[in-house]
């Protein structure tokens, strides 16, 4: 239960940069830890104790119904792509942030919001 | 994009093809050990990545770097989907893997499939695509001028 | 697994540096530090795979962070020393809303099964018929790629939609003639 509620910590943290903060960058990095919470708890949600990472080693075992313990497979598979999109997500947001940057010379959303054109 | 100092330099030239090789063994054998497309992908473009700070170059040369990893990360995506389409002409449904391609023994590196093809697809795709998105975050001008 | 609770400790004060300090730089420095902690836990978790795509993508999350600190700004201008009534209102505020979302989802985490002992109703045929079905043996490799493989089409398209609008964004406007569209 601890572990979960760490990550929803975490969640809370990038949730409280992403609306208060005013400069872009701090923005883009409170995304970015809202991302990490998310895949960290599912990671966790599969976790098993006392059991070996999903890699078949003795397929002889497998194939006869004297299946090991493993960890989860499913919550991996899944967060294995959501990490790679992350990062697209946050290149995406960058490069918005530099073009707005060399167009207004700043990065305070609130000047960007008062100068118009 | 200015490039480094001498010793960076020299240990680039050391570094560089040992780095591109690990990412190539990551992406072969992302059906025995962890790894696969991604992991491997992402690092051949930080290998990349690593070369063009290192070095520095000039815009002639950046803009030929964007037209062929454009190109490469295209081929990679048309890759995936005919593989996918493959299974659908050949066999019953879309991605289809049995059956169709060669399964072999396990544990070997010829096996599973349509699963090596895939993953080296995947490589590519994401590797010349975050090595796309590097040149227009940090080259020294703008990549495209048109 | 008291390493496991070690690293959360460690991610959490490494969140709080990067939203509150000053220099743009150090807030990089400290995502990645939350980035690799990460990455420890998932190989605290058995799940390797997990922790080399977390490792390469954090080292390039922060070099794209430092390639547009670089080039643009690294001071944060926004951040001024004292408490203002405003911030301190708002943090209250916000600590209020923190601590009902907390008592609801704890009330939902307890349905979840306990951390540790997993269900795996679907898992179990996974590893069961992986092996024979495709031939791989890396049994996360056979889920994204045969089991789910729309899933790794999906991904595929998203990268390329984030890559063909980073190229979009940042390609240099030319100058318009007036009267010309």
């Amino acid at each position: 239960m601890i572990p979960y509620i760490a990550c929803v910590l975490l969640f809370l943290i990038g949730l409280y940069v992403v609306i208060s903060k005013r400069n872009l960058i701090k923005i883009v990095i409170g995304f970015s830890l809202i991302e990490y919470a998310v895949n960290l708890f599912f990671a966790l949600v599969g976790f098993k104790k006392g059991a070996l990472p999903p890699i078949v080693t003795q397929p002889e075992q497998v194939r006869m119904g004297v299946a090991r313990h493993f960890v989860d497979p499913l919550p991996q598979a899944l967060v294995l792509t959501a990490i790679v999109i992350g990062l697209s997500t946050t290149a995406l947001m960058l490069s918005l942030a530099m073009r707005l940057y060399e167009k207004y010379k700043t990065f305070d959303i609130s000047e960007i919001r008062k100068l118009k054109g | 994009m200015r490039g480094m100092s001498l010793i960076v330099q020299v240990i680039t030239r050391l570094m560089v093809g040992m780095l591109l090789l690990y990412g190539g063994y990551i992406v072969l054998h992302g059906h025995l050990t962890p790894g696969g497309g991604f992991a491997g992908g992402v690092l051949i473009a930080a290998a990349l990545i690593l070369v063009s700070l290192a070095f520095g170059s000039v815009e002639q040369v950046e803009r030929r770097e964007y037209i062929l990893s454009s190109i490469l990360e295209s081929s990679g995506g048309i890759l995936f989907i005919a593989l996918a389409l493959a299974g659908y002409v050949a066999a019953d449904y879309f991605f289809r893997n049995a059956g169709l391609y060669y399964i072999g023994k396990p544990l070997q590196m010829v096996s599973g499939g349509i699963i090596p093809l895939a993953n080296i697809a995947i490589a590519l795709k994401v590797g010349a695509g975050l090595f796309a998105i590097f040149l227009a975050l940090g080259a020294s001008r703008f990549v495209m001028k048109e | 697994m008291l390493e496991l609770y070690l690293l959360l400790a460690v991610m959490l004060a490494a969140a709080v540096v990067a939203s509150e300090t000053r220099n743009l730089l150090a807030a990089a420095v400290a995502l990645g530090l939350v980035g690799f902690s990460v990455a420890i836990m998932f190989i605290l978790v058995q799940a390797p795979d997990l922790a080399i795509v977390q490792i390469v993508v954090e080292t390039l999350t922060v070099v794209f962070f430092t390639a547009v600190i670089l080039r643009t700004t690294e001071i944060d201008t926004t951040v001024t020393s004292g408490l203002k009534m405003e911030t301190a209102m708002f943090v209250a505020a916000f600590l209020a809303f923190g601590g009902l979302f907390l008592s609801l989802i704890i009330g939902v985490l307890q349905e979840l099964p306990k951390f540790g002992e997993p269900l795996m109703r679907v898992a179990q045929d996974y590893i069961q018929l992986g092996l024979e079905r495709t031939g791989a043996a890396n049994i996360v490799s056979a889920i994204i790629l045969d089991f789910r493989g729309y899933d790794t089409l999906g991904e595929a398209t998203v990268l390329f939609t984030a890559v063909v609008g980073v190229l979009t964004v940042l390609r240099l406007a030319e100058r318009r003639k007036p009267g010309e569209f």
